[in-house]
């Protein structure tokens, strides 16, 4: 028989095999479907790095009335809520209870020296939750800039102390205008959920296979690994992609991020990515062959690291070399900078071509690795 | 006498769970390694602080005042400058290609305004792609321009003075590394717990336990208390590192944040027993473990703040134990908060154990067949 | 000579030459064959028998290129299995020990999948299903999950997977383990049919003999060394003249009398009940059977010679293989420990005996220790066990027999208390298990079908969480350790990874843990499947010592001739009880059989009838 017409029909033979039991085994409906809504739906609504209403201790030591209106600068703000307290006492019991994370403090001469050019207005800051301690900082300083400003222009007779000729920050962030966090944790999402289906799913669903035996009664029958490895990734490529249209279809809709790149470049860098993923979730399950150490593999080098390593949160540029290191070595990292380009920046191709053969070279190493690792020997 | 059989079997049964566990060489690896370099990465890299921020400069101004500002941000440390160019259009493709996290751009007039007595404006512009990065850099900056017009004279009548409590230089790690300590145990104890018993029903050991004197109550401390160790001692590890490797000033008591960790330890296992309990193999119980442990980590305040979630989300978040552990353990580790002080975030963590755990025990015996 | 050496290799299936085949891990080597020749021709039907770890896996797989030889030379059907792998596994099926079936996809799918990947052609396809459906008789079950099977059937569908394209070779490992009687028969009907059909080469791996017995050619391994091969009857001359078989006396149990011939060591090599009579194995062709017997019993007895059997010519190698093997010091301190325990058990034994007529009587009058009346579990809607009564008593050994799927194992656990009945009345050492508190238990032991002790931990310290949790004091534990593994002859491999033992010895440390508490009553499910004659021998004269000292036994197993054991014994089928009785009257019952094993086909299969008849009207 044509030799070309069997390895079709074997493969076909596979992957509908394989499509059935996605279709009949509730843990693959879990991760490949349960746990990405579950993951939009937190992304979407539940995380965000942005600061709104901070609850703030205001202490003014003495009545002031230059005080009382710089400080009533805050009120308008949205990242405030100024909570006026009678003594410091009183505000150091609510910061130590976590009722507020900042204390903004008058002293009992603030007058005296305000007139003589040295106020001094202390902010004390809650430093355990250290980014939203930098904000309140940056937020607060900015904010009483402004009343101080404000206060001096009303008090004309002031007006030597004026700082009408400093230099001033004019900021303008680009691609993502409003700065919500939501706009670039929805790309680290669907790095996230890409991840998910392609390492987790796969190793686990193929180291099942090695556990149970099926594996050694395949490897009997005339298909070749290149059906059997096929047979595994085409499944989960879809699955992975659907995974992925499920994403962006949220991000667009729910969520309205912006999709300024094309959608088709973002399509192909995912399939690539995908790509990846699946070689590394083969590999896992061919080196431990048991569901269990698979796991523990698989979260290991791909759900923490792609949190905490890729750049999703955290600026690859000013982490130590050794961390910068770790995190270079992680595929997600090029696809995450692909992504986050995509969505806010735009078709750069400069940083999605370097990117993606990053990606491309990942994809051949991983999948001719997974070719050598499934031998049809049980040596 | 009851007593004493009571304790001799639970005591043979924690005795054979360690051994299940830690017997191979290579799963005392597992426990041990990961956890380690997790820690040690995870410390370095997780910070919001920027310590190398590249930036171009365009200044048509060519002022002497012009350059004494640049001089000044390029003294500060952080910034790192690629490049200065002669035209404002070329900052736009060194902040597109991600070569460039900001631009600083000095208009012409920049000089002669501030001689004038009038306001200058120096323009930033900055990559969102990650907002949070972009927004400390621009409150770096910020600062460094009123450190200048200070320097200049220029003082405000009234100056913020900022001092920060229990992380004085507001650093990242202090904030994230306290928050390892709950969460890098909670991982091994939930899988640990989950396995435990489904294990046991895939190789078929565990008829032979129910048939065995042991009362579900029995098997169940039996069977919690060496994920607790386990968790336990991870726990230690990482906060070895802390205060050792990171040298992140621990300001509680130890047994303050060991009886939080007990009891964190303890309602995650319940947790981990109760899925062990339900599900039908090692792979479902697995897949239980890491569908509800994704949801519980990222709305654990671990990486973002509780307080920034939306309402309903912060009232979802009181049955995750993780997050008391998290705030337990960073106000224990940071600001040295007594047992008092953090009680109320036992409660939750107890009812969780006192809701999972005897679930455990009743669908030990009792799971539909 | 040449020509014809070539012309030989050409037609057969397999030829080894000096094969052999190494295991390394960290700091051990095994060797699971060791310079291996034979040749098996191509059109016959050839087994492969051995204790386990003989290396009879090992070989299966090299031969479809699964694993490669360490050293030596195999050729399949001509061909390199190395090499030309792709080629030979197009000609070659093979069904491993634990098929591959996928268990989410139905008995239908599995077929099919498995005729795609083995480029069966369409065509030929409809015709080949039907005819493999009516074989295995799973018409009806086409859209069953195969994970929803019985494990009969579940080898049954395997097989037919394996045999959706007729191979030229083809290879079974260890078909019919773990499956009913009945299965087994039907399983072997669907093989000899293919191969006479179709001109198929089979090589079957089994711990059965009777099977072997339907081969041409029959290959004893041992420790990965090929100890003997040939026809049957070759094989069975080995031990011709040396059988005898005799009665078995009123006064005594067939398991008692078969104990009290087989502890006479020396004369006696090998014995086993079959009917009313035990049939044993002398080890030299002049010893007086008469005197002996009179020696053993001390009743005048009447023996007959027998026919060799195959059983005893294997029992006769192997006993010969491991006499030699075992090194004088060995041999001198296990003849002293021997001693010491052979004169105990002998002193029951022969206590049991002078009780003469009464012992059956008084066996009859002893306190009943399980009581079932109408007992019935049901499953949604249907129905596995279905108003079964019966009562054991103390001392007894009671059987529970019955197909793949009869309801034995949920009657099992639910006299374990491991399920709750649905209705029913159920009481186990005075008390319902399932309420019962920890002392109740303490009462009762338990070895499951599969092992199912800790296989990462030793076998020391698998004892002492078993010794730990039925709550033995700290001095007590350790004596108790000490006596069964004496008992269990576990001593010197205390240290050993269970996990890693040989199943003979998995099963032994199984009892050794279950027996640890001195339990009144002990519960067996299936423990000899897939264990070889030798240590099924060995295990089941355990279990007379211990029904000698007053423990109730309850069993379960699919080796029939291990049913003439029991004392009494309940046939079930689809949930519903067939036959209650001892192996004589089951016997009788059965059609006046020879043996229980067709005595029970006999029952089942008339039962099953009566149910079709009844629902056709």
């Amino acid at each position: 028989m044509n030799t070309a017409l069997c390895f079709i029909r074997r493969l076909n033979a596979l992957t509908i095999k394989e499509f059935r039991q996605i279709a009949r085994d509730s843990s693959s409906i879990m991760i490949g479907l349960v746990l990405p809504c579950v993951l939009i739906f937190i992304f979407g609504f539940g995380l965000s790095l942005d600061v709104n209403d901070i609850p703030i201790a205001v202490v003014m030591e003495k009545a002031s009335p230059s005080a009382r209106s710089i400080l009533s600068g805050l009120n308008g703000s949205r990242y405030f809520s100024p909570r006026w307290v009678s003594s410091m006492h009183e505000a150091e019991l609510l910061m130590h209870n976590h009722d507020v994370s900042a204390i903004l403090r008058t002293g009992n001469d603030f007058d005296r020296l305000m007139q003589q050019g040295r106020g001094e207005i202390q902010l004390i800051l809650h430093g355990t939750d250290s980014t939203t301690a930098n904000l309140i900082q940056q937020f607060c300083t900015a904010a009483i800039g402004v009343s101080v400003q404000k206060e001096l222009d009303r008090k004309g007779n002031l007006g030597r102390m004026t700082m009408s000729w400093a230099a001033n920050l004019q900021p303008k962030i680009w691609f993502n205008e409003a700065s919500t966090s939501t706009w670039y944790l929805v790309p680290g999402l669907i790095v996230i959920v890409m991840t998910l289906v392609g390492a987790f799913l796969t190793a686990l669903v193929m180291a099942r296979e090695w556990e149970r035996g099926t594996l050694e009664s395949l490897f009997v029958t005339p298909a070749g690994r290149a059906e059997i490895l096929l047979s595994k990734i085409i499944p989960y490529f879809l699955m992975g992609m659907g995974g992925l249209l499920l994403c962006l279809a949220a991000s667009r809709w729910i969520f309205e991020v912006p999709m300024r790149g094309s959608l088709l470049l973002i399509m192909l860098s995912s399939a690539l990515y995908l790509v990846v993923a699946l070689g590394m979730g083969l590999i896992i399950s061919s080196v431990t062959r048991s569901q269990f150490l698979a796991c523990q593999a698989a979260l290991m080098i791909s759900f923490l690291p792609t949190v905490m390593l890729s750049g999703f949160l955290f600026d690859l540029r000013s982490i130590p070399a050794i961390a910068r290191v770790a995190g270079s070595i992680l595929p997600a990292t090029y696809y995450m900078e692909i992504l986050k380009t995509l969505f806010l920046a735009g078709d750069n191709m400069s940083i999605i071509i370097k990117n993606n053969a990053a990606l491309a070279g990942y994809a051949v190493l991983l999948l001719a690795t997974a070719v050598r690792f499934i031998r049809k020997t049980l040596d | 006498m009851n007593i004493i059989l009571l304790l001799r079997r639970v005591r043979s049964l924690c005795i054979k769970e360690l051994l299940v566990i830690l017997k191979d060489p290579s799963s005392r690896l597992v426990l041990v390694l990961p956890i380690l370099v997790q820690s040690l990465i995870f410390g370095y890299a997780a910070t919001y602080d920027l310590n190398y921020v590249p930036y171009v400069v365009c200044d048509q101004s060519h002022s002497a005042l012009s350059r004494d500002l640049i001089s000044h941000i390029d003294a500060a440390g952080m910034f790192s400058r690629l490049a200065t160019l002669s035209d404002s259009s070329q900052a736009e493709s060194w902040i597109y290609d991600g070569k460039a996290l900001l631009a600083i751009q000095i208009e012409s007039d920049f000089s002669e305004r501030l001689h004038a007595g009038r306001n200058a404006a120096v323009q930033v512009i900055l990559d969102g792609r990650n907002s949070t990065t972009a927004s400390i850099a621009m409150g770096y900056i910020g600062m460094i321009i009123t450190a200048w017009n200070e320097n200049r004279g220029l003082r405000s009548p009234v100056s913020v003075v900022t001092r920060a409590w229990f992380n004085p230089q507001l650093e990242t790690r202090w904030n994230i590394m306290p928050a390892m300590i709950a969460c890098l145990s909670f991982l091994q104890v939930l899988i640990l717990g989950a396995l435990s018993v489904a294990r046991e029903r895939e190789q078929g050991t565990f008829d032979q336990m129910l048939i065995t004197p042991l009362s579900p109550w029995e098997i169940l401390i039996g069977k919690a208390i060496p994920p607790i160790l386990v968790g336990l001692v991870q726990s230690s590890l990482v906060l070895l590192v802390c205060i050792f490797w990171f040298r992140i000033p621990f300001a509680g008591e130890l047994h303050t944040l060991y009886s939080a960790l007990l009891l964190f330890t303890l309602s995650s296992s319940g947790i981990g027993l109760c899925i062990s309990a339900i599900a039908r193999s090692m792979q479902q119980a697995m897949v239980y473990c890491f569908v509800l442990m994704m949801p519980l980590m990222l709305l654990s305040g671990m990486a973002t703040p509780v307080t920034s979630m939306p309402e309903m989300f912060q009232t979802a978040t009181c049955v995750n134990p993780l997050r008391f552990a998290i705030d337990s353990v960073r106000r224990i580790y940071l600001e040295g908060a007594a047992l008092s002080d953090i009680s109320v975030n036992f409660i939750p963590m107890l009812a969780v154990a006192a809701i999972t755990l005897p679930l455990a025990a009743w669908l030990f015996r009792n799971r539909l067949s | 000579m040449n020509v014809e050496s070539v012309r030989g290799s050409s037609c057969d299936a397999v030829h080894a030459q000096g094969l052999t085949r190494v295991f390394k891990t960290k700091n051990t080597q095994v060797t699971a064959l060791s310079s291996l020749d034979l040749r098996i021709s191509s059109g016959t039907m050839s087994a492969l028998v051995g204790p386990d770890g003989a290396g009879k896996t090992t070989f299966l797989r090299m031969i479809c290129g699964l694993l490669t030889p360490s050293a030596g030379r195999l050729t399949v059907l001509g061909l390199d299995p190395v090499r030309e792998k792709r080629t030979i596994q197009a000609r070659v099926g093979y069904m491993p020990q634990h098929f591959g079936l996928y268990e989410d996809l139905s008995v239908q799918e599995n077929m099919k999948l498995y005729a795609d990947l083995n480029d069966v052609p369409p065509e030929i396809r409809t015709e080949r299903f039907a005819r493999l459906l009516e074989m295995t008789d799973l018409k009806s079950f086409t859209d069953r999950p195969a994970g929803k099977l019985s494990g009969g059937m579940k080898q049954k569908l395997a097989l037919a997977c394996t045999l959706v394209r007729s191979p030229e070779l083809l290879l079974l490992d260890e078909p019919s383990a773990g499956v009913d009687p009945l299965s087994r028969r039907e399983l072997w009907e669907i093989i000899t049919s293919m191969v006479q059909k179709e001109h198929i080469s089979v090589l079957v791996s089994t711990a059965y003999m009777d099977e072997a017995e339907r081969c041409s050619m029959i290959m004893i391994l041992h420790e990965g060394h090929l100890l003997r091969c040939g026809s049957p009857e070759e094989l069975k001359k080995l031990t011709d003249g040396l059988c005898r078989r005799a009665t078995v006396p009123d006064s005594l149990s067939a398991r008692t009398f078969q104990a009290m011939l087989l502890d006479n060591s020396d004369v006696i090599m090998d014995a086993v009940p079959e009917g009313a009579n035990v049939r044993f194995v002398l080890t030299s062709p002049e010893i007086k059977t008469e005197e002996v017997l009179q020696s053993t019993v001390s009743l005048p007895l009447r023996c007959v010679p027998a026919n060799p059997t195959l059983e005893s010519s294997f029992m006769h190698l192997l006993k010969n293989v491991a006499k030699n093997t075992v090194t004088v010091q060995d041999k001198i301190k296990h003849a002293e420990s021997c001693k010491a325990d052979n004169n105990a058990a002998f002193n029951t034994l022969t206590a049991a005996a002078k009780k003469t007529s009464d012992a059956v009587t008084s066996l009859q009058q002893s306190e009943i220790v399980i009581e079932v009346r109408d007992l019935v579990r049901r499953f949604g809607t249907f129905t596995a066990v279905d108003k079964t009564s019966f009562e054991v008593r103390r001392g007894e050994v009671f059987g529970l027999l019955g197909p793949n799927g009869a309801g034995k194992t949920t009657t099992f656990r639910m006299l374990c208390g491991l399920l709750p009945a649905t209705s029913g009345y159920l009481n186990v050492a005075g008390e319902n298990l399932r309420s019962a508190t920890a002392q109740a238990r303490s009462r009762i032991g338990y070895v499951s079908q599969k092992f199912s002790l800790y296989g990462n931990l030793s076998v020391m310290e698998n004892l002492r969480f078993f010794g730990g949790v039925y709550g033995l004091p700290p001095l007590i534990l350790r004596q108790r350790i000490q006596e069964v593994l004496d008992q269990f002859e576990l001593t010197g491999h205390e240290n050993d990874i269970s996990g890693s033992l040989p199943g003979g010895y998995k099963q032994r440390l199984a009892m050794a843990a279950g027996l640890l508490h001195r339990p009144e009553i002990l519960f067996l499910d299936e423990p000899t499947s897939g264990i070889d004659p030798l240590a099924r021998r060995m295990f089941w004269r355990q279990i007379t010592s211990l029904a000698e000292l007053g423990t109730t036994i309850v069993i379960t197993t699919h080796f029939m001739e291990e049913a003439e054991y029991c004392d009494r014994m309940l046939i079930q089928d689809s949930g519903r009880m067939l036959a209650l009785g001892t192996p004589s009257e089951v016997r009788r019952l059965g059609g006046n059989s020879s043996t229980i094993e067709e005595a029970f086909i006999h029952i089942v299969r008339q039962a099953r009838a009566a149910r079709m008849a009844a629902g056709d009207a």
